[in-house]
């Protein structure tokens, strides 16, 4: 029997708003698998996210699902967390939604170090708005508002998250569906915050201005990039220039949000 | 050679474009027009990277 | 058994109303004159199991009251001024989200930061109109520590029974004021907890209205009911919709749940200072009530038939009473620390009926009985 993704999805849902080609479809799948994987319960996992077009993927799965305001899902889902510890929390959304607006929700919730696991489907763009650049565009690539090439430096997300104290970092690709769930599932079982960036595609508004012929190119282009971080150790930093590293790149066990909150509560009470 | 697997193609979902086709191993799958669609069923070998990539969630690899 | 009272500033006695209200989360960020009442809960809350964080800012300090009170937690969040300001798009979430929660503003004047120590009444019209969109708003306005404990109380009840945002303004002045209260027993306020679901899960909407002013019950995320929440217009089983009637539907009833008369005879409350027979009536709220107090005594004694009448909730605004009282009295004075905000409303209610003339005061010093009674001389 071939995998069964309908029982994570709510009926009636499908076909998906994303266009032809968008690699947050396939995130969504990894999604499913890595939930399923992990036994999270329907009931006791909320899904929470921003605004932008991979924010749009909690509505389509059958949990408690909050799709917030652009940049927040990071604090909303720290209320959820907070108040209910018990409840298994997953947040995604956008490279835009939690690296610009978001950037100072993201980098706390990193800092908290609170059970969550934060999927980050990085696009390099801002989809949903028609293909504005975003903190992850590429310095010299084309969008809506470079016409004449992105001045801007990027961020290094993965780097961003393990600086502000995230303890589970990890990066895959879109083309690499397997290991998106495998490390979803992983940060998914890690206590504390985990961050997972899925480097993905938007073939209608970044493939489209930057010379990429077909989505299949850009899906090839994710495919040559990436580079596993075992491999990565025995390369020189000119072959590893332009490449994105793939795999777990960090993991630490530091102390948990919540678990010290309740020790908060132990000494008010004690 | 016997297919290792059967395909099914959810045509309502499938909007075409082509990642399952273009990555699979063995050449099974084809476009035709907007959707995918089986031209060479003998050839699978069921290794499920066109399910897996599949962002739409419009293929379904039935292993034999 | 003799009540238990203390000496209290009104800061602390707003924390200690929300922890009497059952709150058990606060969200925060610390800005003057609001601070006193995040650091109250962040000693409070977790004596009773609850939780405080410090969030990074005051966006994220409301986006986790949300997301909280979604979990089913009465949840609370206090800020001033600017602090406000950055609240404003996701107060204007809980409105369409339906999501109860109790914002307190503790006022100072502004734009921008303004006089951080100084007390204002500047966010009247922020309090209604501040974020965007349609919405409909309840905001209370308390004047001394005691009402500030037990309005903190109300504004809880009315957030989980209207489902939505609720604001409690009050002032510098009134927010760090010391004054005597008396502790209510438990069981002496009314304490509103919030309507569970009564269908299956399998049969919740979350917002199921059953009339165009009905609240449907909200369910909590890790019970057996699951839901989904957005900011988007939706349908009733809480789904984005661009259904141009559904749309319409849902816009109307946010509005009306809070608007309709019942809902205005349950949320409204005023008070009334000798109005029954007054020829000119002092409208104020807040601490600038207290001295329209004094100015309604003096005015009394020097044989001027003047009245107070101080509406306690400011939104919905008590249209119907003070549309009387226009046409009673010769002239409405109203104070205000701001440069003219619910005198607008007050003008647009009674139109020509009688005379209406402001004292307005932005320097930072409170508007005192002798100026009101200057105004009140003046137009009648
Ligand atoms: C406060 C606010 N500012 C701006 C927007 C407009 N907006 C909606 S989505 C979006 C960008 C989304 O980009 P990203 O998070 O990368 O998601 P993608 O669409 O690429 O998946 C923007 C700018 C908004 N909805 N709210
Ligand atoms: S605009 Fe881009 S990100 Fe949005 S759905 Fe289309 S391809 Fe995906
Ligand atoms: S299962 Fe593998 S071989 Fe078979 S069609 Fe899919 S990609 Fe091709
Ligand atoms: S990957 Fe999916 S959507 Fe794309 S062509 Fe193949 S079946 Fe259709
Ligand atoms: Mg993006």
């Amino acid at each position: 029997m071939a995998y069964d993704y309908e029982k994570s999805i709510r009926p009636g849902k499908l076909p998906h708003i994303w266009c032809p080609g968008c690699g947050h479809g396939i995130v969504m799948k990894g999604l499913i698998r890595a939930m399923d994987t992990c036994g999270l319960e329907k009931n006791n996992t909320a899904i929470v996210s921003g605004i932008g077009c991979a924010s749009r993927l909690p509505g389509y799965m059958d949990f408690c699902t909050l799709h917030t305001a652009h940049g927040r899902a990071a604090a909303f889902a720290t209320g959820v967390k907070m108040a209910k510890p018990e409840m298994n929390v997953i947040v995604c959304g956008g490279d835009g939604d939690g690296t610009a607006i978001g950037g100072n929700h993201f980098i706390h919730a990193c800092r908290r170090n609170i059970d969550m696991t934060y999927v980050l489907l990085n696009n390099h763009i801002y989809g949903m708005t028609g293909g504005q650049f975003s903190p992850c565009t590429p310095t010299g690539a084309k969008a809506s508002t470079t016409p004449y090439g992105n001045p801007d430096p990027i961020f290094d997300i993965s780097k961003l998250a393990i600086g502000a104290g995230a303890t589970f970092v990890a990066r895959t690709t879109a083309f690499h569906a397997t290991q998106i769930d495998k490390l979803i599932a992983e940060g998914i079982k890690h206590k504390g915050m985990s961050v997972i960036e899925v480097v993905d595609d938007c073939p209608t508004t970044y493939g489209r201005r930057n010379k990429f012929r077909s989505v299949v190119d850009m899906m090839k282009v994710l495919k040559d990039t990436a580079v596993p971080v075992a491999a990565a150790s025995k390369m020189t930093a000119e072959q590893l220039e332009g490449k994105i590293l793939t795999g777990v790149l960090y993991q630490e066990d530091k102390p948990e949000y919540c678990a010290q909150y309740k020790q908060v509560i132990a000494r008010a009470q004690g | 050679m016997s297919a290792k697997a059967e395909i099914e193609i959810i045509e309502r979902y499938c909007k075409g474009c082509a990642i399952c086709a273009e990555f699979c191993p063995t050449k099974v799958l084809e476009m035709d027009a907007f959707v995918v669609k089986v031209a060479n069923a003998d050839a699978c070998i069921a290794c499920n990277q066109c399910e897996l990539r599949c962002p739409d969630f419009a293929i379904k690899v039935h292993k034999l | 058994m003799a009540k238990k009272v203390a000496l209290l500033q009104g800061n602390t006695a707003c924390a200690l109303g929300a922890v009497y209200a059952g709150c058990t989360f606060f969200g925060g960020y610390p800005i003057t004159p609001s601070t006193e009442v995040a650091e109250v809960m962040s000693e409070e809350l977790p004596k009773v199991g609850g939780k405080f964080i410090q969030m990074e800012d005051e966006i994220a300090a409301m986006a986790s009251v949300i997301g909280a009170s979604l979990t089913g937690a009465k949840t609370l969040t206090a800020t001033s001024g600017p602090g406000v300001s950055l609240k404003q798009e996701l107060i204007g979430y809980a409105c369409i989200a339906e999501t109860p929660c109790v914002i307190i503003n503790v006022m100072r004047g502004g734009p921008s930061t303004g006089m951080p120590t100084g007390p204002g009444q500047s966010d009247v019209m922020q309090a209604r109109w501040g974020t965007h969109g349609d919405h409909a708003a309840i905001a209370v306005a308390p004047a001394s520590c005691q009402e500030i404990f037990s309005e903190t109380v109300r504004a809880f009840n009315l957030a989980e029974k209207y489902r939505m945002p609720v604001q409690v303004l009050y002032d510098e002045i009134v927010g760090h004021m010391r004054e005597r209260i008396e502790f209510p027993e438990p069981g002496e306020l009314e304490v509103i907890d919030r309507a569970a679901p009564t269908c299956s899960p399998e049969d919740y909407k979350p917002y199921d209205a059953k009339s165009d002013t009905d609240v449907p019950p909200l369910a909590a995320f890790g019970s057996e009911y699951r839901f989904h929440v957005t900011g988007l217009n939706k349908a009733a089983d809480g789904f984005p919709t661009t259904k141009a009637s559904l749309v319409d539907f849902e816009e109307r009833r946010q509005i009306a749940k809070v608007e309709c008369p019942e809902a205005r005879a349950d949320i409204e409350s005023n008070e009334e200072y000798l109005c029954d027979d007054a020829d000119v009536i002092i409208l104020a709220y807040g601490s600038t009530s207290r001295s329209a107090r004094y100015a309604v005594n003096e005015l009394r004694a020097e044989g001027i038939k003047a009245g107070l009448f101080r509406p306690i909730t400011l939104w919905p605004f008590p249209e119907k009473r003070v549309a009387e009282l226009g046409k009673q009295v010769k002239a409405i004075v109203l104070p205000e620390m701001n440069l003219g905000q619910m005198i607008f409303e007050v003008e647009r209610i009674v139109k020509n009926d009688c005379k209406l003339a402001g004292v307005h005061r932005v320097d930072g010093e409170p508007i005192n009985p002798g100026q009101i009674i200057d105004q009140v001389k003046e137009v009648i």
